[in-house]
């Protein structure tokens, strides 16, 4: 077999490896499915709950892609002010690290107070936990501008606003394009502690009636089709940078003749 | 060649402290004529970068004057164009919209580059093949060669027609066959348009090869310690580095800098 199909293969290998041995283990060992339950039987409460399953994952990823939206609009103006401007990111820095170190866990109830139980709670959840990586990336991407480039451009009478958007903004892309695929399944992780905390719908909500049920095969499908969309939306995003940034990665464009 | 009334670039009793505390010149005295191309030499670390930075304006002088032009230089230049010894193109642009970037900053090309982007596109064609580019304009920067990059950035420093180009160790990173090739071109280039030059190098033959006129500067802080007119016939030939003349040129720079360089290991010596 070839290096390039066997790299291709590899995942799947290493899935259905991962299966195999943790149905062994619950057989061989039989472990209760009240403790851990077998693939065979998790897969076998997914096909039968396929209709709420369903339902709820439409609901989470729907609340998950629109606190991402959010958050790519708000990381985006916020890394361009700290990027583009010392004194803002002087200003800025520190409480955006303090924002970033409270367990957005904590914050929900709070959100509920405000705003009630159900989806936007869990909109801004996931907003507040996926918006830092792109505000940092972007203003990674701008800050790191080569001094004589520089040089360069302002010896030409260029302004700030004309270095920005000239160099700042498609420098940035690849940082920001990457943060993206980190920050939409950071994303996943913000509606999904909210539906469980705060909500009647959604996937996370699935999991806690499952779970006060005792109930835990359910609650093992729904993590497993959070680990699914997790992954899809990671390498939809991952193929999206490809495509933009080809020029950081010098890979994606073919020679010109 | 006699120094005419004014002086396109001078410094006049310049210093500059860094912040931090780094006094990079100091009394540093030097003019330039309009259409002059001089060169700069001197120990590394002696404030050659920090000159090009004073007289583009991208740095303010601690004390003494900096004129350009006849206007006393108080920001960014805005006419001016500048060459590294990195060639910093901007990897996402074609090597032809890397060479418009400047068009698209300075007035009035500005203005007039969307609706007449055919003809620039013409003049950027024109100049990659004088560089010997030609055909390359469609090319990402990083499918261009280190010395084909520094072609094109010497191009991008060329194509809005500055009436001041800087250049501050533009062929360092190349080797002797290419900075060679690229001193006959830069030479031709100024031959016809005449623009004014400071060219900063470690390079002692290109010196003399290219300027009218070098400068030496002593250590740390900097100052013009000796200063040469270069009255060598142009075009200058590769042949021209072989003359005697040319020779004795290179001989005493590099007298000159030696010396400065001794000079300041004593300076460091008595201090310690
Ligand atoms: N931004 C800066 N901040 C503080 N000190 C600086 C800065 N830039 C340069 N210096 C200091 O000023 C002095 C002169 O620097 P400069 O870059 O002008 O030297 P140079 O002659 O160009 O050296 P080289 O030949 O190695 O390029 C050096 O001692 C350097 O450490
Ligand atoms: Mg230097």
């Amino acid at each position: 077999m070839r290096q390039a199909t066997l790299q291709r293969l590899m995942p799947w290998f290493v899935v259905i490896g991962l299966f195999m041995v943790w149905e062994v283990a619950c057989r061989g060992l039989s472990v209760p499915q009240y403790i851990l339950p077998a693939p065979s039987v998790v897969f076998d409460t997914t096909l039968r709950y396929a209709g709420p399953l369903w339902d709820h994952s439409i609901h989470t990823l729907l609340t998950t892609l629109a606190g991402f939206a959010v958050a790519v609009v708000g990381g985006v103006l916020l890394g361009m002010a700290v990027g583009a401007s010392p004194l803002v990111y002087h200003g800025l820095y520190p409480v955006l690290i303090g924002f970033n170190a409270i367990p957005k866990v904590a914050v929900v109830p709070v959100l509920v107070v405000w705003f009630g139980i159900g989806t936007v709670p869990a909109i801004l959840t996931a907003f507040m936990i996926s918006f830092f990586p792109i505000a940092v990336n972007v203003a990674t991407g701008l800050a790191t501008l080569e001094p004589e480039l520089e040089d360069v451009l302002r010896s030409l009478g260029a302004s700030r606003w004309d270095i920005l958007v000239k160099v700042g903004l498609p420098r940035s892309l690849p940082y920001f394009f990457a943060s993206l695929k980190v920050a939409v399944t950071l994303a996943f992780v913000g509606s999904v502690i909210a539906e469980t905390v705060a909500s009647n719908e959604g996937i996370g909500y699935l999991m806690l009636q499952a779970s006060s049920r005792f109930d835990i095969p359910l609650v093992f499908a729904g993590l497993v089709v959070i680990a699914a969309m997790g992954v899809v939306m990671y390498f939809l995003f991952a193929a999206v940078e490809g495509r933009m940034t080809g020029w950081a990665t010098r890979r994606a464009m073919p020679m010109a003749d | 060649m006699q120094p005419p009334m004014h002086p396109f670039v001078e410094l006049d009793r310049v210093s500059l402290t860094y912040p931090g505390g780094t006094l990079a010149v100091d009394g540093l005295t030097l003019s330039v004529a309009p259409g002059e191309f001089a060169a700069v030499v001197g120990p590394s670390g002696c404030g050659k970068s920090t000159l090009m930075k004073l007289v583009t304006g991208l740095a303010r002088p601690s004390g003494g004057g900096v004129i350009v032009d006849g206007h006393e230089v108080a920001g960014p230049l805005k006419i001016a164009g500048m060459a590294f010894q990195n060639p910093t193109l901007l990897p996402w642009r074609t090597t032809l919209d890397n060479l418009l970037l400047p068009l698209e900053i300075v007035e009035p090309h500005r203005r007039r580059l969307r609706r007449e982007r055919a003809a620039y596109v013409d003049r950027a064609e024109q100049l990659l093949a004088r560089v010997g580019l030609a055909g390359f304009g469609p090319r990402h920067p990083w499918q261009l060669s280190g010395g084909m990059q520094q072609r094109a950035s010497l191009c991008r420093a060329l194509i809005h027609e500055p009436k001041l180009l800087m250049l501050d160790e533009p062929f360092g990173a190349l080797d002797a066959f290419t900075r060679e090739e690229l001193w006959a071109v830069l030479q031709d280039v100024w031959m016809e348009r005449r623009f004014t030059g400071i060219l900063v190098t470690h390079d002692l033959r290109e010196a003399v090869y290219l300027a009218d006129r070098v400068f030496v500067l002593s250590s740390r802080p900097g100052r013009v310690i000796a200063t040469y007119d270069i009255d060598l016939p142009r075009p200058r030939t590769l042949d021209t580095t072989f003359t005697p003349a040319f020779g004795e040129l290179v001989h005493a720079l590099r007298n000159d800098i030696s010396r400065a360089r001794t000079m300041a290991d004593k300076t460091q010596e008595e201090a310690s």
